[in-house]
């Protein structure tokens, strides 16, 4: 039986209570922690190696150290629940089903940073469960976990939860600090970080749901025992969230480093493709990762067997190999077509582009039309390397990451689906049928 | 359909308590923050925000309207225009397409005999798209807000056409 760390005890009748979520060993964290120094928590969550759940994977440990700490300022901690990559739904599950998780995580690591108010920005859309966070919050106020005062320390801490108002933007740290103040979700330009001029220009760290609930296991168990989870840098636990043709989607907890062709046959998880057919391309970490075919996401380009971990789905560079991203597996079965999928995304990223700045907001658009034309048979022969073209002038050259992860599943798909593209153009009668498909029995495994 | 401009707009008293609690949220000076959760309160008493109502909001909130404005019309989840009782809000992102998602918006638009944001004739439902909701595991799926629930916005998951109707029969009335 594989380790679980954030869902253990997710089935268990009652556990959004306090009472359930305490019988399981419950907010020991918090108790262990306020006896120890908030050094000796950052400490602790440094030598766990965890990284950031939400996408970039930047180590938590290390962000949490930058925190500057002038006197006279409060300091915050943010969560960032506005899951909206698509492909990606683990948070939902998590906070929906068990959010006493996420308020130990959050009351250990607001001690860990010093921050006397922390706030969990939670998307617009997800209301149901802001209130199964609210009762939380209560609960745990009323049993002196939060407050004034916590546990008779000198610690005190409020906690509260805000509502997003559906903008795909507002996942990105610096938009989310100027939804939370009020105001249109435009990122800021770093620096300054958050770190050290976050909300209220204040210092400020943001973390995702997933990074802060595993906190509490690790302030249990030592950062030590955390890092012998997973392989190399990629330790503990991550939660993937697995969709499209597959047997079972779902949210499942792996140990870092599972083979990915594991994840995907196996029971235990995906449980295989759907209607048994074959497999033609996955999309590993949210829409904003590379898509690879088959061939490349079984195996990297060295024939090695590809794991779900940081670095194996990155082996290779965007050449060859993806990212692991914020783990929304999304999975195409032979009867896909790429181009209209690809057309999808872009429209997604036109649509949740901030407008703020220029290669993002006309070429998003840009590349949804030229998309639009080409799986709707009107494509020039052109038009692949002018897509190509526009996706590598977004990226790089925009404020945010938005502008990259919109160029990256076009220039991604391209790529990898160039014949499928070229077979919309230069047979459009064809290809515009309903149900149409190009097959590729190459890359199909 | 409420025309704002014609009656007064002020929250029950009940909400406008709800409104002072969440201004304590966030620091003195601060109020703004508190723009997003108000503007869902109102948008669940009028089901619409008009500009009368954005700017009572600004009222509310000792800022300028145009503050509000700026904000209600960055953020997807606030209707502008007026819409029916239940909106019924169709993901149409990748994952959602994947298992049928176009064929749904395409079986709504031919039983109600309306398009994308339009509105049935009896202002019961109005069709609208929306992006990625998180519920990729359940695709393909819809949002609808619940002013019985107290605005909570209701995930309907694993749709198909048959299990669409039975809920405009059981589900939204």
């Amino acid at each position: 039986m594989a380790i679980k760390i954030l869902t253990e005890h997710i089935n268990k009748p009652g556990i959004e209570t306090f009472d359930v979520y305490r019988s399981t060993g419950g907010y020991a964290a918090v108790e262990k922690a306020l006896k120890m120094t908030p050094e000796e928590t950052v400490e602790e969550v440094k030598k766990s190696g965890l990284r950031g759940r939400g996408g970039a994977g930047f180590p938590a440990g290390m962000k949490w150290s930058f925190l500057a700490k002038p006197e006279g300022k409060p300091r915050y901690l943010v969560c960032n629940a506005d899951e909206s990559e698509p492909g990606t739904f683990k948070d939902r599950y998590l906070m929906a089903n068990s959010p006493h998780t996420l308020i130990e995580g959050m009351i250990v690591s607001s001690y860990a940073l010093g921050a006397k108010t922390s706030y969990i920005y939670v998307r617009g859309e997800m209301l149901y469960v802001i209130r199964i966070l609210e009762k939380a919050i209560a609960e745990a106020y009323a049993k002196g976990f939060l407050g004034k005062n916590i546990l008779g320390t000198d610690y005190s801490l409020d906690l509260y939860v805000h509502p997003g108002g559906g903008a795909y933007i507002c996942g990105e740290e610096t938009a989310l600090l100027e939804s939370l103040e009020g105001k249109r979700g435009n990122p800021r330009n770093k620096p300054p970080f958050p770190a050290v001029s976050g909300l209220y220009a204040c210092p400020t760290v943001v973390n995702n749901v997933e990074t802060i609930s595993a906190v509490s296991w690790i302030i249990n168990n030592g950062g030590e025992e955390y890092a012998k989870i997973g392989i190399g840098r990629s330790t503990g636990t991550k939660l993937i969230s697995a969709c499209g043709n597959i047997n079972k989607p779902g949210v499942y907890e792996i140990e870092l480093g599972v083979p990915v062709e594991e994840f995907i046959y196996s029971d235990e998880y995906c449980g295989g493709i759907a209607k048994g057919k074959k497999l033609k391309a996955v999309v590993a970490g949210g829409s904003s990762v590379p898509i690879l075919p088959a061939n490349l996401i079984v195996k990297t380009a060295n024939g090695e067997s590809r794991l779900m971990t940081y670095e194996s789905l990155s082996d290779g560079g965007f050449a060859t190999g993806t990212m692991l991203g914020s783990g929304g597996f999304i999975v195409f079965d032979e009867d896909q077509c790429i181009v209209r999928n690809t057309w999808n995304f872009s429209r997604f990223y036109h649509h949740e582009s901030c407008g703020q700045c220029s290669p993002c907001r006309e070429g998003t658009g840009w590349m949804e039309r030229v998309l639009h034309r080409i799986e709707y048979g009107h494509g020039h022969t052109h038009d692949i390397d002018l897509l190509v073209d526009v996706a590598k002038k977004i990226e790089g050259n925009t404020i945010c990451p938005l502008g990259d992860a919109a160029a990256w599943p076009v220039g991604s798909a391209i790529r990898h689906f160039r014949d499928e593209f070229e077979w919309h153009i230069k047979h459009p009668h064809e290809a515009t049928k309903k149900g149409a498909v190009y097959r590729q029995e190459a890359v199909l495994v | 359909m409420i025309d704002h401009t014609q009656t007064q707009v002020r929250f029950p008293e009940e909400t406008l308590q709800k409104v002072q609690e969440i201004i304590k949220r966030y620091p003195e000076g601060r109020q703004k923050s508190a723009l997003l959760p108000i503007l869902h309160l109102a948008q669940n008493e009028w089901n619409w925000l008009s500009v009368p109502v954005m700017d009572y909001v600004a009222s509310l909130l000792n800022i300028q309207p145009i503050e509000v404005y700026e904000v209600a019309t960055f953020y997807t989840m606030f209707q502008l225009q007026p819409v029916g009782k239940y909106v019924l809000e169709v993901c149409r992102t990748g994952p959602c397409c994947l298992l049928g998602a176009e064929q749904l918006i395409e079986h709504i638009e031919n039983k109600f005999g309306i398009k994308i944001n339009e509105t049935t004739p009896d202002g019961r439902f109005t069709l609208k798209t929306v992006e990625c909701l998180a519920a990729c595991g359940g695709a393909p799926c819809l949002q609808v807000r619940l002013k019985r629930e107290g605005g909570i916005h209701k995930y309907y998951e694993f749709l198909n056409p048959e299990k669409f109707d039975e809920l405009v029969e059981t589900e939204w009335n």
